[in-house]
């Protein structure tokens, strides 16, 4: 059971068969090949059930099972503390806040490369960096931030000695929420311009010559035809941004430590070390975490297919 | 249509101000380490410690590992439904979202609750088992990526007419996935373990719940203790998922463009 890399080979041979049955006509080799696909299929879906599913399932059932072993809802009940209230709420604050600016701005920086008539090479490499950048999050991200807009970043150092102006002592701090946010931002837009692009792209020329004709100005032109059409796509991504940055710990970790007591950290300590002192409520806090990534990625799955009506 | 281009470069000026500050900042920084000069100390200081070595090391065959059995599990699989099983398809393609959104703690958690010590296969035990169980967590954050990759080469050619015309020729089914199938997908397989490789390097909160010796973890190790050296490790791990992007575009430039296609 355990030792999948056997058992795929001892699978993708067992088909061989069926080039046998081939000779047999064709409905029995049919039902001889059909065999071999599912054997084909199957290390798959058994890693699938082995190391995706299950362990999640019993995490989740891990939340409602109480310290005498019994079914209850006590762990549930216990979320309600302050200390894990706060967690989720500045939690939902920083992704709603880095989802809502990724959005914003990943459109942006989208229209503008590719409705703006930004020379062509501008918009493949900012694709090409975009994929990189998204995928340029966890430790290293922090690290960067902290030589930008640390107390002695390169940013933080050129506005004091030119301007004058310690953002510092004006309030600013990396390792606060606004920090996050912005350091979020850093993955956040890239992954907007990725999947937001082809929804642009498929705003087609026609549709603007018609309203122009029809005597619309560009702003009734977004206002009627391109905000409606782009609409569910944009909420669809905002979804996908929140669930991207509530699931993400180790940017957050590398730059605040402990000190910014987001869900994915509290979590993070209490597997380490059960600060919470009770290990069913890390499952709820699990569940709670599964269950708010789990809503927004289905959102964004359903409006996707809905939005591709129009985008095709 | 002047005005327009115009609001166009505002826009990318102020996002390349945002995209480019901070890795200028990380390249200036990673220099500074001493006062008075700029040297690459920083990096000699990194490189040359026996620490950075064993992880990078441990995690390039982890991620070597997690690239070889995501391909032995995403291959046959991605072959079969698009060959004869396309009713499978929707589970397939239902099971390569889950690690898009079961957050990778919430994973890690799982499998610490699962596979510990007094569970039926305690893989957490042994280093060995919990080698296991780390490269397998990596199988499991690559494999949307994987899948999609490979998927995406399956549709570049022939599937059909490959398989039967090997199996004429006498070939067997694990003959045809290793020397006709694999060869004639392997720009797109490549890419997918650049890809792998891009995601897993520098992983933190997998290998840090496990107690793996990782690099992501050394990182972090790095960064709660030193000041420079964060900031040169943070330039050498973009260069490495840089090099891993570039690689793909480079790639896919060697790709089959046009086969003959059936969809």
């Amino acid at each position: 059971m355990s030792n999948n890399t056997d058992s795929v080979v001892t699978n993708i041979a067992a088909p061989a068969s069926a080039g046998v049955a081939l000779s047999r006509g064709p409905f029995a080799a049919f039902r001889g090949m059909r065999w071999g696909d599912y054997l084909g299929v199957a290390p798959f879906l058994l890693f699938a059930v082995l190391f995706l599913i299950v362990p999640t399932l019993y995490l989740v059932l891990g939340a409602f099972i109480g310290r005498d072993g019994a079914f209850t809802l006590q762990n549930i009940v216990d979320l309600g503390t302050p200390q894990i209230l706060n967690s989720f709420w500045i939690s939902l604050r920083v992704s709603a806040a880095s989802a809502l600016l990724g959005c914003i701005f990943g459109l942006l920086i989208a229209l503008a490369i590719i409705r703006g008539k930004l020379p062509s090479a501008i918009r493949s490499t900012v694709m090409t960096f975009s994929g990189v950048a998204s995928n340029f999050a966890g430790i290293p991200l922090a690290f960067a931030f902290l030589s930008t807009l640390g107390r002695l970043g390169l940013v933080t150092a050129f506005l004091k000695l030119y301007f004058g102006f310690d953002i510092y002592r004006a309030g600013f701090n990396l390792l606060s929420f606004w920090g996050l946010t912005l350091t979020y931002c850093y993955f956040q837009i890239p992954l907007m311009i990725l999947i937001i692009a082809p929804a642009i792209d498929g705003l087609r020329k026609e549709w603007n010559e018609a309203a122009a004709t029809l005597g619309a100005s560009p702003f009734q032109f977004w206002r009627y035809i391109g905000m409606p059409v782009l609409w569910p796509n944009l909420l669809g991504t905002l979804s996908l941004l929140f669930a991207n940055a509530f699931g993400a710990i180790a940017t957050a970790y590398a730059l605040t430590g402990s000190s910014l007591n987001i869900v994915p950290i509290l979590l993070y300590a209490q597997i380490r070390g059960d600060v919470l002192n009770n290990p069913g409520l890390g499952a709820a806090l699990a569940l709670g975490m599964i269950v708010i990534t789990a809503v927004a990625n289905v959102v964004y799955l359903v409006i996707r297919t809905r939005a591709e009506r129009w985008l095709k | 249509m002047r005005r327009g281009k115009l609001w166009a470069w505002i826009v990318f000026a102020l996002g390349t101000l945002y995209f480019l500050l901070p890795l200028i900042a990380t390249v200036q920084f990673s220099l500074s380490i001493r006062r008075d000069a700029i040297t690459l100390d920083a990096y000699t200081n990194v490189i040359q410690s026996p620490v950075f070595q064993q992880t990078f090391g441990y995690s390039i065959i982890i991620a070597v590992a997690a690239i070889v059995v995501g391909l032995l599990l995403v291959v046959p699989a991605a072959y079969f439904v698009r060959l004869r099983a396309p009713q499978l398809r929707p589970i397939i393609e239902f099971v390569t979202l889950l690690p898009l959104i079961i957050p990778p703690i919430i994973l890690v958690f799982g499998y610490i609750r699962m596979y510990n010590s007094s569970s039926v296969l305690p893989l957490t035990n042994t280093s060995v088992g919990t080698n296991v169980l780390l490269t397998l967590a990596y199988v499991a954050l690559a494999l949307p990526y994987m899948y999609r990759a490979v998927d995406t080469g399956l549709r570049t050619i022939d599937v059909q007419t490959l398989t039967e015309a090997a199996n004429i020729l006498g070939a067997n089914t694990l003959t045809i996935l290793l020397r006709v199938i694999f060869p004639n997908i392997i720009v797109a397989v490549l890419s997918g373990a650049f890809l792998t490789l891009a995601i897993v390097i520098g992983e933190f909160t997998i290998a840090s719940l496990l107690n793996r010796p990782a690099f992501g973890v050394y990182m972090q190790n790095v960064g709660a203790n030193r000041a420079f050296e964060p900031a040169a490790l943070a330039v050498i791990s973009f260069v490495i998922t840089w090099g891993a992007m570039g690689m793909i575009q480079l790639l896919a430039r060697f790709a089959p463009r046009t086969a003959a296609l059936t969809d």
